[in-house]
């Protein structure tokens, strides 16, 4: 056994009944992802008989040093792809000592929101589209341009194959089978139009398990470029110019919307989207003006536009929708860097509890 | 079978009965540690059972030339994580052949601390929390740092993930499940605040076991390296200016402590431990002086304070325990390349013997 890997890949199951659970949190940023590590006497399912932990908000930027304790509740669990055997990915947020939310924090009123009995009863699904950027350690240049220089411009990119058109596929195909393992509703992988980009989707998740999907995988993906080397950017645009940016569309419906006569509702909902959009905006990532630009397959940011196949819509409706009269719809707007927790609880919010009035 | 690695994990349990029990000293320097190997007849459990035995002190600065023999007393027994099977680990103190502990020998005062009756009956737990730097090797700068430069600065590192914040997680993940397997008491691990460097934790151990179970997971810590072509360094300032030191934080709690009204008890043994501020630092590591600055949550070495979630204080009280009204406190002094024996027999004499 003198290799590393066969150290990082020993299996414990024959030598002690310990597992080993991964705490992770949503740093200071509200888009850092940490995470530090305990033992536990054996395997846990359920988030509710985990123990509550601690870490240190002075050095995450989220408690004054002289009061440094926050809290970490755990809210779901997800098996680790990294360590295997029984050892657990857990999904935390973070509270005060005296169990208050710290501001960073957006899933607690996401779960309120959830938990609303007009809401619960709809039974909201949420289908996000990740998008993302690989990035050369160090220079932060895309994974596959030439350095100092540009590739060729887009076209072959989007699902291409071959060494000159598709820069990373081993972290997006090791991604994918990671987040099955894991637990994660993934389900599909594509290469994007800017060469170095990729996408991965989460769902039909329902209600507040679409944003733990969400961050896991987030997280699962940063630890697998950590492996490759790779520095990993969700930023809304990462290259400006003729390169496309990079966003998180969110697909959704409700209960009514998935029956008959559900066109209607998506159509009553889409209005009420429309007549909130600067207050999505404003919650829908930093630096999405320099991606919703009218071209590209946006919307201009401070345009509000339906329609079926539209992908220069703000909310494109899918053709099947329009023609079963019932489905879902897809809001563009979200930047890649969002917080699932705040995207999905305030168009639930806006489409089922919010009134014009 | 031509690798070096098929004969590394050549599985000997049917060909032999034999076993390799690799036996672990402390250097003269009292932070170098030293290991050889023997073959056992069959395998073994009990440290009682193993036989003594010796090395040449004079190479390790222990004994002279003329006079060079020290004798090994094994200990404590784990499982050897590199060998598998059954071959063992053997932390082991060290003798002059007349039966005295040579002067580095710091387990066996500590032994005696711990087995005098009025602390075993405290039933004194540990957990130590051991920060370390990683290094490249041949030119010493931390790992992941540019050749020549430094990283941004401390942030976005601590409990960090990805590529250009997390530098060397397969030796930490590694030698996290090694010594699960070797049988230590490994609660934990995370990223540390500089990056490069990292942190786990061992305990809650009872009394001697707290200082064999650390001087065993350095041991593993450092093998772990070896193979990674990494240097580990304890220095507890590695990198002098705006980047964090590393320590070894004692956690520590004794029955009184943890039963009702111990929250009572933990503070006057903290008084204790302010009244003997100078010579418990005096033992808690060289070089604590450039640690100990009153910035990068530490408390100046001059200073005592205690504080309830106060990072910045000598000693930190946790907010469960001042709400429980018992448990235990961190002792944030102790350096990272601190003896394991001292710091937590001393503990133990300052607050329960005297």
């Amino acid at each position: 056994m003198a290799l590393l890997s066969d150290l990082v890949n020993l299996n414990l199951t024959d030598s002690t009944p310990k597992i080993i659970a991964e705490y992770i949190w949503i740093g200071g940023s509200g888009m850092d992802l940490r995470s530090k590590a305990r033992t536990l006497s054996g395997p846990v399912d359920d988030p509710k008989k985990l123990p509550k932990w601690n870490y240190d908000g002075s050095s995450t930027g989220q408690a004054p040093g002289e009061d440094s304790e926050v809290i970490l509740y755990p809210q779901a669990i997800f098996k680790d792809p990294f360590r295997r055997g029984d050892h657990i990915l857990v999904i935390c947020d973070a509270y005060t000592p005296a169990g208050e939310p710290i501001p960073t924090n957006k899933r607690c009123a996401a779960a309120k929101i959830f938990s609303n009995p007009e809401v619960e009863k709809e039974v909201p699904w949420y289908g996000i589209e990740q998008e993302y950027t690989l990035l050369q350690k160090d220079i932060n240049w895309p994974l596959g341009w030439p350095q100092g220089g540009f590739p060729g411009p887009q076209g072959p990119y989007y699902c291409g194959i071959g060494a000159d058109k598709a820069f990373g596929r081993d972290i997006v195909d090791a991604h994918y089978k990671a987040c099955l393992y894991a637990g994660i509703n993934i389900s599909g992988i594509n290469g994007e139009v800017m060469p170095g980009q990729w996408e991965f989707q989460v769902g039909p998740s329902v209600g507040i398990s679409a944003g733990d999907e969400l961050w896991v995988a987030r997280y699962i993906l940063e630890r697998i470029t950590e492996i490759a080397g790779v520095v990993v950017s969700f930023d809304p645009k990462p290259i400006p110019g003729d390169w496309n940016g990079a966003g998180a569309h969110t697909n959704y419906s409700t209960k009514s919307m998935r029956e008959e006569g559900g066109y209607e509702v998506i159509k009553k909902a889409i209005e009420k989207l429309g007549l909130r959009h600067r207050e999505h905006i404003a919650a829908y990532g930093e630096g999405n003006e320099r991606r919703l630009t009218g071209r590209h397959e946006t919307a201009d940011i401070n345009t509000f536009l339906w329609g079926v196949a539209n992908r220069g819509a703000s909310i494109r409706v899918g053709r099947d929708t329009e023609k079963e009269g019932k489905g879902y719809f897809e809001d563009r707007r979200p930047a890649s860097n969002m917080d699932p927790y705040v995207v999905t609880s305030m168009i639930a919010e806006t489409t089922l509890l919010w009134n014009k009035s």
